[in-house]
């Protein structure tokens, strides 16, 4: 066995591969690019969010420094397209408004793209960009969600006029009749008004485009900044530039950051692709945070109404969900699943609710496009849920954890189906419940409750028992529920000569870790020391066609299409091997990177074989062909459903209303851990950005569509002193559709934590009369819920 | 156009800047060290922290004429050779990284931080962290990791 394979090993908390490049200032990231001659856009964004506009750019043009100057008059291009088609439940298909890169005669949001001024340096640029004249005959404004539902031809504000209103879809899963009988005769009904804060990513890496045409070989190459570049690749050359993709290479090198917001097909890297061609010289386009605020996808932004049927022991009888979805202007490039096959199909919960009924209108209003983000449409169903659960229990008088125990599907009743599509494999929800309780030491809660009183503070604890549906997904089956693509994922397995392996993976690491993770994965199957093993990925012109990371689905599917290339490895080296030692097949061991022979006893390391396959001379050429280098598609069998437990853990200040978050646990199941220090920290991460939902985040637009929160000084990004210490474990039951038996980790943080955390601010104020309190739960809003009261009680 | 002499990285640089050209931009565009990330444009996400003479300063917030003469130390600049620097370390140690783009900043400011308090609680590492935003941790191993950094150096 070779030296160190030991511990780098499924199960084994390595150290990052990544790190050393990364702490010492040596990441690749798009914007350290530079190609040689190469100039810098600038983007002139809407100032108004719907209006009119003819715009002149004689002046800018003669400006020094620039080299030409764009608008969507010039850029006579495809629709930047959305990859998913929902029906209405009347069986019409969505509205698809065209999207042009840059507008045409009319923005729709504050941030629109009106032109982009290509100039030699980016200072030129901007100068220049202040010189065009942008006319706008302002149009009437849909902001306001509800609102912009009900706009129609008895008037209101229409993003999109010729559609005459500003659905874009009402979706349906469930039989509604059935369900309304349900809950009148269910014996108790818990109601929940209920809205999902608009989120905006915020990944700390601003995007980046560069477009660079090559005349010599009539080739493209955008660098971008992009969770899954073969997506970008089909979706612009196909839809936009009609690039064919032989012609276009896509390049997404080291990014910072993504949680979604990096998934989509953005406008600039049409623009700058196409300008390139347009001038013969490399265009660069680095957006400022400013800008990110206003043309990255936002999050979430959801509101609903939801009636829980229960019987007189606390048990579900049905649901009822209404929902009313912000799809923002335009259709993003997952916008329209996210609110449906993303959100409706999860409702179901860790419960055994037999009835579920959800509608869903997405709605189009002049506010930048609303498209997926950590968790996407999975935290918003399990907001609903464990918040009306939560009123449920207070209503009927039952426990928090006993009314959730009541509900939960046992651990023995897999393959569970739910009434909403999905089909679980495996969980344990009562295990993940029990492990969080005594690590959140609820038992001590009262005490530690009555001491705060003492000191003048409210304490409160609340719990979320969640699940989603990751690993996205059966092309198949998302095939069939409207999904324009598939959604498999490919890998190589390339052994070199000495014995050394670089694998080719579709899935794309923006700081989960791949080099590591997909490093052990190979270490333990081949028996390979880490520094023996390369993860290449992020480019089109290495990899195979890959559909890149997002909904948690790096290691439940990339890592199987891996797992699949290492066996095809293991079978041919197995016959390499057994010609060698001149043994059967059948006789040939492989343990640890070595061949052993049954009856030769005789023995061969991986790095003889990887000689033999390309040095040829002792090898079996009537069987095999030289070489080993494999390649695996993987397409998932079910969706993954990781689940867990949190509970929150809260005191309040009440006259500042601050809330400070004292203990926050998390008890998991991810299924097979393949590195525990790297899942903790994806689920730290999403933690922290689940309280950061509850507790401070909040995209503000006025009435005007004006972004009110566009910078860091208007938008509460959590910082280490908004935190706490986290305490975080595992409970493992496996996936049973898998090889690995893994289930994804990425984004159960994002999704379980926000209904703990408002749980537990509801908790503290319940007894002061606040039954409610909306995300995020500022200060503000805390001191303003208690003084309610306050005036109540004096009234 | 103007002229600046100063220390970067223990090497003397001279070079003509614009008047207006920011140390930020100054390091990445005409230095060509890239570790120093730029992620906001309000001075408030601490990704472009360097050591300015000694102190912990936001170079998206200085102009490069401001620096001329002074002593930079960036992310590039503080390990020993191949020998990782204590805070470096400790970050890949505790995991206290994952994208790598608020990295930079976020050790350079950890560095700044034991200098002026050797023996941070876990409170005043988060307090004096308030400048630098990560998306990614959740900050859970960034405090773990400067805490065992402040050992660690303490018992040098």
């Amino acid at each position: 066995m070779p030296d160190g394979t030991e511990a780098t090993g499924i199960g084994v908390s390595v150290k990052r591969k990544e790190d050393y490049r990364f702490l010492t200032g040596q990441g690749n990231y798009t914007d350290d690019i530079n190609r040689p001659n190469q100039t810098y856009a600038y983007i002139l964004r809407a100032r108004e969010a719907h209006a009119k506009i003819t715009v002149k750019t004689d002046k800018a043009k003669k400006a020094a420094g620039v080299v030409a100057i764009f608008t969507g008059e010039d850029m006579q291009v495809g629709s930047i397209p959305c990859g998913w088609q929902v029906d209405s439940k009347d069986g019409t298909p969505m509205r698809e408004p065209e999207h042009p890169p840059l507008a045409k005669g009319v923005v729709r949001y504050v941030g629109d793209q009106i032109a982009v001024v290509i100039a030699d340096n980016l200072n030129a640029a901007r100068d220049a960009a202040e010189l065009i004249e942008v006319d706008y005959s302002p149009l009437p404004t849909a902001v306001d969600l509800m609102a912009a539902a009900h706009a129609g031809d008895k008037g209101g504000a229409l993003v999109h006029p010729d559609f005459g209103t500003n659905i874009c879809y009402d979706w349906e899963i469930g039989d509604e009749a059935e369900i309304d009988a349900a809950l009148a005769k269910s014996y108790y009904v818990t109601e929940l008004e209920i809205r999902n804060n608009r989120l905006i990513p915020n990944a700390m890496e601003p995007r980046v485009a560069i477009g660079d045409y090559d005349k010599a070989t009539d080739h493209y190459t955008l660098y971008t900044t992009s969770q899954n570049p073969h997506v970008i690749r089909l979706l612009m050359g196909a839809f936009v530039l009609s690039i064919p993709e032989h012609k276009l290479r896509v390049i997404a090198p080291d990014v910072g950051g993504g949680f979604g917001s990096k998934i989509f097909h953005y406008a600039e890297e049409a623009i700058v692709t196409w300008a390139s061609h347009k001038i013969q010289r490399p265009v660069k386009w680095t957006s400022d945070r400013s800008e990110a605020f206003m043309s990255d996808a936002h999050g979430r932004d959801h509101l609903s109404l939801a009636k829980l049927g229960m019987d007189k022991t606390g048990k579900f009888t049905a649901l009822k969900v209404n929902t009313i979805a912000n799809m923002g202007a335009y259709l993003s490039t997952f916008a329209s699943c996210v609110p449906t096959y993303l959100y409706a199909t999860l409702l179901a919960g860790v419960y055994t609710t037999p009835l579920i009924y959800c509608n869903v209108k997405a709605v189009f209003t002049n506010t930048v496009p609303v498209d997926a983000y950590r968790g996407a449409g999975r935290p918003e169903a399990t907001y609903l849920l464990e918040r009306i659960v939560d009123k449920a229990a207070r209503e009927m008088g039952i426990d928090q954890a006993e009314i959730r125990r009541r509900n939960f599907i046992p651990a023995d009743a897999f393959p569970y189906q739910t009434p909403v599509a999905l089909q679980y494999d495996s969980g344990d929800y009562e295990a993940t419940l029990q492990h969080a309780m005594e690590l959140a030491d609820v038992a001590g809660f009262p005490a530690r409750r009555k001491a705060a009183s003492e000191q003048g503070k409210l304490r409160g604890l609340g719990y979320s028992t969640y699940l989603e549906a990751c690993g996205i997904a059966p092309s198949a089956v998302v095939g069939s529920l409207g999904a324009r693509a598939g959604l498999f994922e490919c890998a190589e397995v390339r052994v070199h000569p000495t014995g050394s392996v670089t694998v080719f993976t579709g899935s794309h690491s923006h700081g989960q870790g791949h080099e590591t993770t997909f490093a052990q994965l190979v270490s333990e199957s081949l028996g390979l020391p880490l520094d023996a093993i390369e993860i290449s990925h992020g480019d089109t012109a290495n990899i195979p066609f890959g559909m890149g990371t997002y909904g948690s689905r790096s290691l439940a599917v990339g890592g199987e299409a891996i797992m699949s290339a290492i066996d095809k490895i293991r079978v041919k080296a197995t016959r390499i091997a057994a010609h060698i030692l001149e043994e059967d097949v059948d006789d040939v061991d492989f343990d640890k990177g070595v061949f052993t022979g049954r009856k030769t006893n005789a023995s061969l390391t991986f790095g003889d074989i990887a000689l033999a396959a390309y040095v040829p001379h002792n090898f079996p050429h009537d069987e095999l062909e030289p070489g080993l280098d494999e390649k695996a598609f993987y397409d998932p069998k079910n969706f993954t459903y990781p689940g867990g437990c949190h509970i929150c853990e809260i005191e309040i200040d009440p006259a500042t209303g601050e809330t400070t978050v004292v203990n926050m646990t998390a008890v998991d199941d991810v299924g097979r851990v393949i590195n525990p220090m790297i899942v903790e920290g994806q689920v730290h991460g999403g933690l922290a950005q689940g309280i950061g939902q509850a507790l401070y985040e909040a995209c503000v637009y006025d009435d005007d569509g004006q972004l009110l929160s566009g910078s860091y000084m208007d938008y509460t990004m959590p910082r280490a002193d908004h935190l706490p210490d986290f305490q975080v474990a595992t409970e493992t039951t496996l996936c049973t559709h898998n090889s690995l038996g893994v289930k994804g980790c990425g984004e159960v943080g994002a999704i379980g934590s926000p209904p703990a955390v408002i749980n537990a601010v509801v908790d503290a104020l319940y007894d002061l009369g606040v039954k409610d309190i909306s995300m995020p739960a500022t200060p503000e809003t805390v001191w303003r819920a208690i003084q309610s009261t306050n005036l109540k009680a004096a009234e | 156009m103007a002229q600046v002499s100063l220390n970067l990285n223990g090497k003397a640089v001279e070079c003509e800047v614009d008047e207006y050209s920011l140390l930020s931009t100054f390091l990445r565009e005409d230095c060509g060290l890239t570790g120093t990330h730029i992620g906001c444009d309000t001075s408030q996400c601490g990704t472009c922290v360097v050591h300015v003479n000694g102190q912990s300063v936001k170079s998206c917030s200085m102009l490069t004429v401001q620096a001329d003469g002074a002593e930079i130390v960036t992310i590039e600049g503080i390990a020993d050779g191949d020998d990782l620097h204590p805070m470096q370390a400790a970050f890949r140690e505790h995991h206290g990284l994952q994208c790598g783009f608020c990295t930079a900043g976020m050790v350079m400011s950890a560095i700044d931080l034991l200098r002026h308090n050797p023996a941070p609680s876990k409170a005043d590492i988060r307090a004096y962290m308030d400048g630098n935003i990560c998306r990614c941790t959740g900050y859970h191993n960034i405090v773990k990791a400067i805490d065992a950094a402040a050992k660690e150096m303490a018992a040098r």
